[in-house]
């Protein structure tokens, strides 16, 4: 009995209760639903059990937008509650469990499942391959996925949302000062679904290099594909890393271990280097399918060849080498010195310059073009105003001086905002958009 | 026109939403670091700026110029794989800023980190500073006396913040004064601050550490170095002395206002080594402390 009880709602309210029955009712209407139009033998045999690379880029697709639901009510229920001083809507108990939450769902069961659905959609048939090299593990890495989000969203109705942050530092996450199950759901269930992203990593790499279409080069590939192999051979050097972390969070607050914990020779820092060792890279693993989706589609829109071709693929390859070098930056203030910090200030500065060779190039190939403005091309011209915003604030806060001043502020809230938004939601709605019908209704 | 009157009103509530804004505190500053990292944020801003501008602008030119309604409908694009120039061009300006750049970077990253220009010559006030869920303990070795949640510092004098943590990760940030550092467990940052005028400041911890994080606040109240010796004075005769057993009460999670003591935490329960400086004897020593402080 002891141990059902610690899966009571810490700190339960009417909506929570409310949520319960509405997760219930929908639950049973699913499942009626289902039944009622006999589609049970057309939904295993065509979807829950299909190893097709563009059913289960679908499914991502579908999971992605749920989950962009999901955490973008979160988002209007933290921007409801900041709207006045002192409103009483949520506690502060509930607030944290929201904004951990908001974080957490979109970026690993929004964003990262997102840019997995476009590459499993497009990535074989720009290469020209039947499917992935390895069919069964993609559909095993989209169920891991799918229960690893699955588990994570269930939380909030039994045992509590985890509420130490998206980041989940230690030792505020530790058994210490989070006392509820929340954080132990933010450990099992990012294992379960980063161990189907790694799988997905390994599986494109795979894929891309050994079954292209004969006389397709490297340098003969589209930029989406280049931006996919890249991004999975990060996936590949990061994941490991956090898989590592989450095993040693989860063995602190399960088994008695020491590693993140406040006494016994436990090291705090620790997991916040681990975390951002995996967690830099992470953002190019997002942001760099978005540049290979706006490379098609400026091109495409723009009735032009691509400028640049070969330094766009240097600048991905450039970016992505840099991105395992600046993971200090997400902790100047942590008192390792001027030298550390300047080091990590210079590489963090760096990336602006592949970056900006990138957006020149963008800007270059709808030069003497023929723009038209369609649904895709609205997204990726939207997309160029903002993340130069976006961009040269990060060069901002990557003067180590002066992040003392921006660390923790809304400036850094709006910094990561403005990147992460144009860069990847607006990438995957372009490219969602691109590879359906929806390209060919032209605006102005 | 029904657009104008749209889009002046939506200009208009910038101002009227906007013009409720306090000032930006990091940008009004109180000291020397505080000053100098200003300086850097706006040599930033500016630099940046150019940068937006060029790109909003080559943006702008070319969706007007370019836009398909505009161009004759049997206007074909030209292939244009690159030029070497435009290129280089591309290439050499942002090397240029981003070299210019990490030279203000590192040199004014080496000023915040010491003690700042012209205060070297004299000895710094050490203040430990600790936070417990979800308060800040500031502890005056030199002149033996302790407060919670509000700080009183002289003028014209370097200030050597010592901090720590009792419990989650916390950062000790008063905008106005310089940037701000992490205060954890098991370890010791310091923080380099001085005051150059009197004034009435706030202070927080600014890295999020649980519920009552929100109210993790404190008062900075700089004052000349007379007025600092009167109000020790006058702490000495009238605060309570703080014992061990008062000061566990203290560190229980919750939030307490403003407290004074005479006498610090530091002789009953020593901080941490200093950062990076710790070897496997020290860390031995702590972890008992450790262990009998849990046993209270």
């Amino acid at each position: 009995m002891e141990f059902f009880e610690q899966f009571a709602v810490p700190n339960p309210t009417p909506t929570i209760y409310l949520s319960m029955v509405a997760i219930g009712l929908t639950l049973i209407a699913v499942l009626a639903g289902i039944t009622y139009f006999k589609k049970w033998g057309y939904l295993w045999r065509e979807w829950l059990t299909t190893v097709d690379h563009k059913r289960i880029g679908i499914m991502y697709l579908i999971s992605a937008l749920l989950m962009l639901f999901r955490g973008g009510v979160d988002a209007l229920m933290m921007r409801a509650q900041t709207s006045r001083p002192g409103n009483e809507l949520l506690s502060a108990a509930e607030y944290n469990e929201i904004f951990t939450t908001h974080g957490v769902v979109m970026i690993f069961f929004m964003a990262m499942a997102f840019i997995t659905a476009l590459m499993n959609f497009a990535v074989p048939l720009q290469i020209g391959a039947r499917d992935v090299a390895y069919p069964r593990l993609n559909a095993l890495s989209f169920w891991l996925y799918f229960m690893g989000a699955m588990l994570f969203n269930i939380s909030f109705v039994i045992g509590g949302s985890p509420s130490s942050g998206w980041t989940s530092y230690f030792p505020l996450a530790g058994n210490q000062l989070s006392e509820h199950v929340g954080t132990n759901y933010y450990m099992i269930a990012l294992q379960i679904a980063g161990l189907g992203t790694l799988i997905t990593g390994i599986n494109f790499i795979v894929t891309i290099f050994k079954m292209r279409a004969k006389g397709m080069t490297l340098m003969k590939m589209p930029l989406f594909t280049w931006s996919a192999l890249i991004t999975n051979l990060l996936i590949v050097f990061a994941f490991p890393v956090l898989t590592v972390a989450l095993a040693m969070g989860t063995m602190d607050r399960l088994f008695g271990t020491h590693f993140f914990t406040i006494d016994n020779g436990g090291m705090a820092m620790l997991w916040a280097n681990f975390f951002w060792v995996w967690g830099h890279p992470e953002v190019y693993i997002l942001v760099l399918p978005a540049f290979g989706i706006y490379s098609e589609v400026i091109s495409t829109f723009s009735k032009r060849n691509l400028y640049g071709y070969t330094s766009m693929v240097v600048a991905i390859v450039v970016i992505s080498t840099l991105a395992f070098l600046v993971w200090v930056h997400h902790f100047f203030t942590m008192g390792q010195g001027a030298f550390v910090n300047s080091i990590f200030s210079i590489t963090t500065m760096a990336i602006a310059i592949p970056t900006g060779i990138k957006i020149f190039n963008w800007l270059f190939t709808m030069w003497k073009g023929k723009i038209q403005f369609t649904v895709p091309m609205l997204y990726s011209i939207g997309f160029i105003p903002i993340f130069t915003i976006g961009g040269v604030t990060g060069v901002m806060l990557g003067i180590a001086s002066a992040d003392y001043q921006y660390h923790n502020t809304m400036f850094l809230v709006a910094h990561f905002h403005l990147v992460i938004i144009p860069g990847v939601v607006f990438a995957m709605i372009a490219g969602m958009t691109y590879w359906s019908a929806e390209n060919v209704r032209v605006y102005a | 026109m029904n657009k104008k009157w749209l889009f002046s009103g939506f200009l208009l509530s910038f101002v009227l939403l906007l013009g409720g804004c306090e000032p930006v505190t990091v940008l009004d500053p109180k000291g020397p670091q505080a000053a100098l990292l200003k300086d850097v944020i706006m040599i930033s801003i500016w630099t940046m700026l150019f940068v937006v501008i060029v790109v909003f602008a080559l943006l702008i030119y070319i969706l007007v110029k370019y836009r398909s309604t505009k161009t004759a409908s049997d206007y074909r694009p030209p292939i244009i794989k690159g030029n070497i120039w435009v290129e280089i061009t591309t290439i050499g300006i942002p090397v240029l800023i981003i070299v210019f750049l990490s030279f203000v970077s590192v040199q004014s990253t080496y000023q915040a980190e010491n003690v700042p220009e012209g205060y070297k010559d004299q000895e710094p006030m050490v203040i430990y500073a600790s936070s417990s869920n979800w308060k800040w303990h500031f502890s005056y070795p030199e002149q033996d006396i302790e407060t919670l949640n509000y700080l009183y510092i002289p003028t014209d004098r370097p200030i050597e913040f010592r901090l720590y943590s009792f419990d989650a990760i916390s950062s000790f940030w008063i905008p106005q004064l310089g940037g701000q550092k992490y205060a954890m467990t098991g370890m010791l940052t310091t923080l380099n601050l001085a005051a150059s005028e009197e004034a009435e400041m706030w202070g927080r911890n600014s890295n999020f550490s649980g519920e009552g994080f929100a109210e993790q606040t404190f008062n900075v109240n700089a004052v000349s170095q007379g007025e600092f010796e009167e109000w020790v004075d006058e702490v000495q005769e009238t605060a309570e002395p703080l014992d061990e057993e008062t000061f566990d009460e203290l560190l229980e999670p919750g939030h307490l206002g403003q407290k004074t003591f005479s006498g610090t935490h530091l002789e009953f329960d020593p901080a941490p080594e200093e950062h990076g400086s710790h070897d496997e004897m020290n860390h031995d020593e702590m972890n008992e402390e450790d262990t009998n402080h849990s046993d209270h």
